[in-house]
């Protein structure tokens, strides 16, 4: 049976969102999105210049993808539903990542402005996936403010550092009824398949493909790697054991 | 608490003894952290570390694109007017420099924002000299409503304001505030501004506070090298933006280590800031504040600036002048040369050459 992730009405096959800061040049970024077979792809609207094609981020993202806008550079819910509603009424469709940034020294979200937001634009139609710092209370919070799904972050934005938060995650995955996207921190394949096995809907990946040799090639890694992860979590991952599993047991000789 | 009070604790600090302690050591030590404390930046900036400055720029190099990725905010100034009360010893717009002055019109702004607007730059910093009479926040206000048509982000480099009048010109459009102290050395700060309003080294120290306060987005600092010795200048200025981040973390802080250029009339160099200086100051910075912007300008030659490219910077100026109506008047005097006469297309084209994304719009006000 084909697995899929329904978010906002779609239909997605492909567990790997992919973003598109910092890749030079942007015309390397529908390859990118190729070659890892994304079907989500965030964009800043910041960065959003439609009045020149070919400096416009959003013209490099292919048509046949779901353009998720994010609201980077919002300091509170005011300025990320401002954002939001611009980038509906450009044409960008009503999936939004809320981004709430107050801290520009590690760029931890602000889960309270994030609510807020949430609450005021899935109220309005849009498709809301927040990101957020892995709190349980706040992700349900998010569920009632009627996000479509909720984006912990595995380590700071663009550290690479993997998943910190692993623990906070899995409590996320379990509790949470929506899907839970490890968005950010994710800076190895590995580490995106570790956060699939254990159940994460999906993996949001910028800075590690963006920045890598070569971003193309580290794209399809990623790909494979979500892919692996998923199947491996349905597959049902084998019980871990402290101790070995003697083939001649040392209690064989009893008997009822 | 404001800056001014916090820098009081290196008031007393002995700056060449800390230096000639400093050991190979030391700098390899700083190198293997991933936090740095302000004696960490400083240990950075010693003479010692020159030893060691491959090293900090490719740990620079590898911070700056994880966190920036490889891309360069471009953007252009504006000079609208350059009229100025002060008597600053190394400026070409102070007040009996026998500058020629001049004020744009509502008009002669327009005609300068569209040829700007033609290179398809979006952001834009515009600065006048301290003349409040002669440029006072209602004028300023006048050309951000002529300009906001044309560029998504406009930031001021002008006399320092109050919180209100801050205020007001951010409900207006503006967005960025660069305001550099140009000497943090108190003493040398009063000996280069003889007279003048400018001569209140509190209140322009505190004039970025005052517009964090007031809902500024981005703040540009630095010290204007070439004034002072130019380690502890550097130092305070890291200092100033580590305070302002920690003070005020929504805000985008970052520095700029401009030097000091010629200018028309006599000139005289003060201290001498090398290329070597330069960039051990920016290493340093970028592995102290590795979330910082790094702001490069014009003054700086070409060849310098595409070596920068890659040590930390995070915005550069393109397509420069600093004569008042200078793009569209040829004969205007600017207030210091320019170094990189390069156009902005020349500059997204060495930008694409080393593998840089050019980037003209990173924020929109609306």
């Amino acid at each position: 049976m084909e697995d899929v992730l329904r978010i906002g009405g779609q239909e997605l096959t492909s567990r790997l969102f992919l973003g598109t800061g910092k890749f030079s040049p942007n015309s390397l970024i529908p390859e990118a999105v190729r070659s890892s077979g994304a079907q989500v792809i965030t964009v800043a609207l910041r960065r959003v210049d439609q009045g020149s094609e070919e400096e416009n981020i959003a013209s490099f993202v292919p048509g046949d993808c779901i353009m998720m806008p994010n609201t980077s550079g919002a300091r509170n819910a005011g300025e990320a539903v401002r954002i939001a509603r611009l980038a509906r009424a450009a044409g960008y469709g009503n999936w939004v990542k809320i981004e709430v940034i107050t801290d520009n020294r590690y760029l931890l979200p602000d889960n309270f402005e994030t609510i807020k937001a949430t609450e005021i634009l899935a109220a309005e139609g849009f498709v809301v996936l927040p990101y957020m710092s892995p709190d349980l209370v706040a992700a349900k919070k998010l569920v009632e403010a009627g996000a479509a799904a909720v984006m912990p972050l595995g380590a700071p934005i663009g550290s690479n550092r993997g998943l910190k938060t692993r623990e906070l995650v899995r409590i996320l995955i379990e509790e949470i009824q929506l899907p839970v996207i490890v968005d950010a921190g994710i800076g190895r394949p590995s580490e995106a398949s570790e956060a699939m096995e254990m159940g994460a809907a999906a993996v949001l990946v910028n800075t590690a493909v963006a920045t890598a040799g070569d971003p193309v090639a580290m794209a399809r890694a990623f790909g494979l790697a979500v892919e692996a992860g998923r199947t491996a979590y349905l597959a049902g991952l084998g019980a871990t054991r402290q101790y070995a599993s003697a083939s001649s047991p040392l209690t064989g000789f009893l008997s009822d | 608490m404001s800056f001014y009070i916090a820098r009081k604790n290196y008031e007393e600090f002995d700056f060449n003894g800390f230096f000639k302690c400093v050991s190979d050591e030391d700098v390899e030590r700083v190198l293997e952290k991933n936090r740095l404390t302000e004696i960490d930046y400083l240990t950075l900036l010693s003479p010692r570390a020159e030893g060691h400055l491959e090293k900090m720029a490719q740990k620079a190099h590898r911070l700056t694109v994880q966190h920036f990725g490889k891309v360069m905010l471009l953007y252009t100034p504006l000079y609208l007017a350059n009229y100025c009360v002060n008597h600053c010893i190394y400026c070409g717009f102070r007040v009996h420099s026998g500058l020629e002055r001049k004020k744009l019109s509502l008009d002669e702004v327009e005609a300068e924002a569209e040829m700007i607007a033609a290179t398809g730059l979006k952001h834009i910093l515009i600065l006048t000299g301290e003349s409040r009479k002669k440029s006072p926040v209602k004028y300023i206000r006048e050309c951000i409503e002529v300009l906001k048509k044309y560029f998504t982000s406009i930031s001021i480099e002008i006399y320092p304001l109050e919180e209100q009048e801050y205020a007001e010109l951010i409900s207006a459009g503006v967005d960025g505030l660069t305001i550099y102290q140009e000497a943090y050395n108190e003493k040398v700060y009063a000996e280069i501004h003889p007279a003048g309003p400018k001569r209140n080294y509190r209140y322009r120290l505190e004039a970025p506070e005052r517009a964090c306060r007031a809902g500024i987005r981005t703040v540009n600092v630095g010290a204007l090298l070439g004034l002072h010795e130019w380690r502890s200048e550097a130092f305070f200025a890291g200092l100033h933006a580590n305070y302002l981040q920690r003070l005020y973390p929504a805000v985008e802080v970052s520095i700029s280590p401009p030097r000091i250029r010629p200018y028309p009339g006599e000139f005289q160099t003060f201290v001498t800031v090398n290329d070597k200086n330069l960039v051990q100051y920016v290493l340093a910075y970028r592995l102290f504040m590795p979330r910082g912007g790094v702001t490069i300008s014009t003054r700086e030659r070409a060849e310098l600036r595409e070596h920068l490219v890659k040590l930390g910077a995070t915005k550069m100026s393109a397509g420069s002048c600093t004569a008042v109506g200078g793009r569209s008047n040829t004969q205007s005097t600017g207030q210091f040369e320019i170094s990189d006469r390069r156009s902005v297309a020349e500059m997204a084209g060495m930008l694409y050459a080393q593998g840089y994304q050019p980037v003209y719009k990173d924020w929109q006000v609306v």
